[in-house]
């Protein structure tokens, strides 16, 4: 026993926490606070409302989380605070590391999207989305997915995108204090994911979309389902502007608070609403399209102060841009095969196995050993709700990726935020985390 | 060459690609670049300075079971590999820069006074791989915990080695 925890407790490796201002040299410092920009003295002088820093026995050093309610599940922060105003911080991940990425070298790339998608568990379709995406591309049938399959997947991506930003009205709501607004947006999350599971079979983690197309065709009805979603919605939107956004207590809290400018967000690399809050417009689905979107109308939501209040709006009304997109979806819904008719990658109908011996075989062959990618590198990106989600896959020839990586957009966007909080107070440090949305589950991975 | 019909196929070996004096190769449509490790922070200026404002993703590849990868001429294969896509938003465009981190010496010079937002993502390189960063401000365990032993996406961890952590050691209780 004491030798298996010898080697547990081999490693020797430094500590990560936030350690007090006499332990750390001037640049960790620096950076710690959030300088990301190489800035001279003078112009970090000019950020005006920063205090000075302080010696140390005026500031102290506290845990927030990981099991503080409000960090969204096992985030843990630093923070350093003179009185109640954030000095710095630091945010420590890993409570809910599960090798992911090491288990994706362990499953063929037909078992890789049950993986995929328990990553970023609140768009776990637009996981789903860019593995296939890239698996295709590695393939090189990414020009031959059939129409419906290509349509049914912008379809779930975008309601995908309406449930998960719902859900972050709801938990923004909830963080803030409007605690009436968690349960509505809970409650019309749920209309879609009830949506969901009629298609899927499952609320969550569908494993849905797969290398080659999706799983199913829509099940009879889907247009009526999908109709009264589209009806339902858009007047409850409304009805959270009037709950919230023209609110002076819910302006209050969020204007001003947890600014970033568009130049500190680039360099840290965040994407999604937070770089959008900045005035950036950058939205994969207009930049650098896939899929079908050059093929619909939506407008980019942008900000413009960079501030918490910017990012609600931006993903209140991105739900909005979502809905006009399903409404051309449901114009322009093609029919035809759901999944391609390879039968490398596309195990054989049910049908025919029973009268096929080829068929059976082939059957067997796929679920078995998984179908052959050939060898190369590929990184796909999407914009999921959160920013870009990417995948990168390393191939050998093998039916496993010899290397899945996934780039996870709430994992950078989490830098963000000890600039966000600097000189901020520790009530703001809620609305800060919240603003960022950041899901563990894809943090950690 | 007089004859017209020869392939491209036949004559790109011979004049292999450069960009920036460094080894361009095309991955499934998308640009890969394939600098030595000296060479690399010096590409990522130039890049940086060309638009590519942006680091999109930095990890990194175990290749100690696959040493056979295809690799343009003049890059000899490394056990490990350091991979940077890079995003133009002003451009639209992408661009990959591999780098070959040989096992003897698993150190590449930290990208983060080019693009802060690498740090955490190396953090995690570091992590999971055991390659170091020089110059990168906090090179401690992001994922794991900090006295876990060795690095577990190397080729050379196997997942069912790791026995299960949080068994308690009884032996060790003091009498309630």
């Amino acid at each position: 026993m004491s030798g298996i925890v010898d080697v547990i407790r081999g490693g020797n490796e430094p500590e990560q926490g936030l350690k007090p201002r006499s332990e750390i040299t001037a640049r960790e410092l620096l950076r710690e606070v959030g300088a990301v920009l190489r800035m001279s003295e003078a112009e970090a002088a000019k950020l005006g409302d920063i205090p000075v820093d302080p010696s140390e026995d005026q500031t102290m050093i506290i845990n927030m989380g990981p099991q503080h309610p409000s960090t969204h599940g096992v985030l843990r922060l630093m923070l350093e605070l003179q009185g109640e105003t954030v000095l710095r911080c630091k945010p420590i991940i890993g409570y809910l590391h599960t090798g992911m990425e090491k288990t994706a070298e362990q499953l063929t790339y037909m078992q890789g999207g049950t993986n995929v998608t328990r990553m970023d568990y609140l768009s776990p379709l637009n996981n789903e989305l860019v593995f296939s995406m890239a698996v295709e591309q590695l393939l090189g049938i990414q020009d031959d997915i059939p129409e419906r399959a290509v349509w049914m997947r912008m379809l779930l991506s975008e309601l995908n995108r309406m449930s998960s930003h719902l859900l972050f009205l709801a938990t923004n709501g909830m963080d803030i204090g409007a605690v009436s607004m968690m349960i509505y947006g809970w409650r019309e999350r749920e209309e879609v994911l009830r949506f969901f599971q009629k298609v899927t079979g499952l609320r969550m983690n569908h494993n849905f979309i797969r290398p080659g197309g999706v799983a199913a065709d829509l099940p009879a009805g889907w247009r009526d389902d999908v109709l009264h979603l589209l009806e339902m919605i858009p007047p409850r939107l409304e009805e959270y502007d009037i709950l919230m956004t023209g609110q002076p207590i819910w302006r209050d809290r969020l204007q001003g608070v947890g600014v970033i400018t568009a130049q500190e967000a680039t360099a840290l690399g965040a994407s999604g609403p937070i770089l959008r809050s900045t005035g950036v417009p950058w939205d994969l689905r207009r930049d650098m399209p896939y899929l079908r979107y050059p093929e619909v109308e939506f407008d980019v939501v942008v900000g413009s102060y960079g501030d918490a209040f910017d990012r609600y709006a931006i993903r209140l009304n991105e739900v909005r841009e979502s809905i006009r997109i399903v409404h051309q979806i449901l114009d322009r819904m093609p029919g035809g095969d759901f999944r391609i008719q390879n039968k490398k990658v596309t195990p054989p109908p049910r049908a025919r196995i029973d009268e096929s011996m080829e068929a059976l075989i082939h059957h067997f062959k796929i679920f078995t050993e998984g179908f052959k990618v050939p060898e190369g590198e590929v990184y796909m990106a999407i914009e999921s709700p959160r920013g870009e989600i990417g995948c990168y896959i390393a191939s050998d020839g093998s039916p496993t990726p010899y290397r899945m990586h996934v780039r996870a957009p709430s994992f950078v966007n989490i830098q963000c935020l000890p600039h966000m909080m600097r000189g901020g107070l520790v009530a703001d440090a809620v609305a800060v985390i919240s603003s960022v949305d950041p899901v563990l589950g894809e943090v950690d991975r | 060459m007089s004859d017209d019909t020869t392939p491209e196929s036949v004559t790109a070996p011979e004049a292999p690609s450069e960009l920036h004096g460094v080894p361009l190769t095309d991955s499934r449509g998308q640009r890969v670049l394939h600098p030595t490790r000296d060479q690399y922070i010096g590409l990522l200026r130039t890049l940086l300075d060309e638009t590519f404002t942006m680091c999109a993703d930095l990890t990194a590849v175990d290749y100690l079971l696959y040493p056979g990868r295809p690799l343009p001429e003049g890059i000899a294969a490394e056990r490990f590999e350091v991979v940077v896509n890079l995003l133009s938003i002003e451009r639209r465009e992408r661009i990959r820069v591999r780098v070959q981190v040989p096992e003897a010496d698993p150190t590449i010079h930290s990208a983060f006074d080019l693009y802060p937002g690498a740090e955490a993502m190396e953090r995690e390189v570091f992590d999971m791989f055991g390659i170091r960063f020089d110059d990168h401000p906090d090179l401690t365990r992001i994922l794991m915990p900090e006295d876990w032993d060795g690095h577990p996406l190397g080729k050379d961890v196997d997942p069912s080695r790791i026995p299960v952590q949080f068994s308690a050691d009884f032996s060790k209780r003091s009498p309630a």
